[in-house]
């Protein structure tokens, strides 16, 4: 299972949306292409914005559908973080 | 154009401050000032920095100004944007703790630089600069992605010890939300545009619920429930709309709507016109409402908003 550390893309306060699709297109869409699991590791981020998660995840949904979420775990989020990812995964499947 | 700053311009109050403002002749602007005492939301000093940037080389006037309380715009930097020499003279304090003053915001390197250098020298705790930074960034980034501004976003903000609370005011002077919602609805009014941006799910890159890759639709919709949340103002005005998120009396509960039209609030589509998007918001930092929690709320209704079309079965992100 593959590994991306958020932290290095977007620092602790994950806000810039041309870093969340570079992190998508770049290095999640290739690996979940393989057929592969990643690892979305949120460690050191301390907060997201509602952007952030969106331009991180929202066309992988849309593209793979919603069972990509079986391929993608997301690692040491906080209640924050936490949140902002499940509002973003339950409106694109609304 | 013309316009006063009085002796009081906050969200409550705003409406008046609005209303004297004269946009004729747009290369030119004319300052006037309260003569005695100068209290004014960081929206008003964005506003008149925004304005003066909009004019021709020399074009702004400012009357000599009197008021005690003009070291204050001094410090926040108006003078320096509205390029006015004054005689003013103040003691240059380290601003760490009371205010951000007036910065321009081009592109997301430099908002990036601004959340990251500047909001942490308000030297809030954590969870109280969890929102100011949550706001300040989505605001900004509406501005780059939507507003076409020439002259980017104008920024400022204030720390107000008496009530722990900070306010902020972030305004551009581009093509106004009514133009932006317009590319995928039909709008006739500022306001009915106003209304549908802050609808959760709606933005004005396309007509699909949800958004596209890049927007959701649901910046304003979370700005506003955090103000809300937090009992504070909340004010957006564009074109010739001004929408205000009225404050939640304390021991009242909370709701969250995703029609702002069911929020209690004033404005309306009769003020002076805008071009562009000023916002304005309030956060109290005693709140004691977790982000978390707030968060959860704005789930809620989010999906609630939205989800006539709901898939019945869906999946959960997955933590470990």
């Amino acid at each position: 299972m593959k590994k991306i550390k958020i932290f290095k893309f977007a620092g602790e306060f994950a806000e810039n949306k041309d870093a969340a699709r570079k992190v998508r297109i770049d290095l999640v869409t290739p690996i979940l292409k393989k057929g592969d699991e990643v690892v979305l590791d949120f460690g050191k981020v301390d907060s997201a914005t509602q952007s952030f998660i969106h331009a991180l995840l929202s066309e992988l949904i849309r593209k793979f559908g919603p069972e990509v979420l079986d391929k993608i775990v997301f690692k040491n989020c906080n209640e924050n973080v936490k949140g902002i990812i499940n509002i973003v995964v339950d409106y694109m499947q609304i | 154009m013309k316009i006063h700053i009085p002796n009081s311009a906050w969200l409550g109050n705003i409406d008046q401050f609005l209303r004297s403002f004269e946009t004729s002749n747009p290369q030119r602007l004319e300052i006037t000032t309260h003569k005695e005492w100068i209290s004014v939301h960081p929206l008003v000093l964005s506003m008149v920095a925004a304005l003066g940037m909009t004019c021709e080389k020399s074009g702004v006037t400012s009357e000599q100004m009197e008021a005690k309380s003009k070291h204050y715009l001094k410090r926040m930097g108006l003078f320096d944007f509205l390029k006015i020499k004054t005689d003013i003279k103040i003691e240059e304090h380290e601003s760490a703790g009371r205010f951000i003053p007036l910065t321009q915001i081009f592109n997301n390197e430099e908002l990036t630089r601004f959340i990251t250098d500047v909001i942490p020298l308000l030297h809030l705790r954590p969870e109280q600069a969890q929102p100011i930074r949550y706001v300040v960034s989505e605001l900004t980034r509406n501005v780059f992605e939507h507003s076409r501004s020439k002259i980017g976003a104008i920024v400022c903000a204030q720390y107000f010890k008496k009530t722990n609370r900070i306010s902020v005011g972030i305004v551009d002077t581009g093509v106004g939300i009514k133009k932006t919602i317009s590319e995928s609805y039909p709008v006739k009014k500022d306001s009915e545009a106003i209304r549908l941006a802050l609808t959760p799910g709606i933005t004005g890159t396309t007509r699909r619920i949800g958004g596209t890759e890049f927007n959701a639709g649901a910046g304003l919709f979370f700005i506003k429930s955090i103000a809300k949340t937090n009992r504070n103002f909340f004010v957006i005005y564009s074109g010739s709309a001004l929408y205000k998120l009225l404050k939640t009396p304390t021991g009242k509960k909370v709701h969250l709507y995703g029609d702002s039209h069911q929020d209690k609030h004033s404005g309306g589509d009769s003020f002076p016109y805008w071009q562009g998007t000023a916002v304005g918001v309030d956060i109290g930092l005693d709140a004691k409402e977790e982000f978390s929690d707030l968060l959860k709320l704005i789930n809620n209704t989010y999906s609630k908003t939205v989800k006539e079309r709901k898939k019945e079965f869906y999946k959960k992100a997955r933590f470990i």
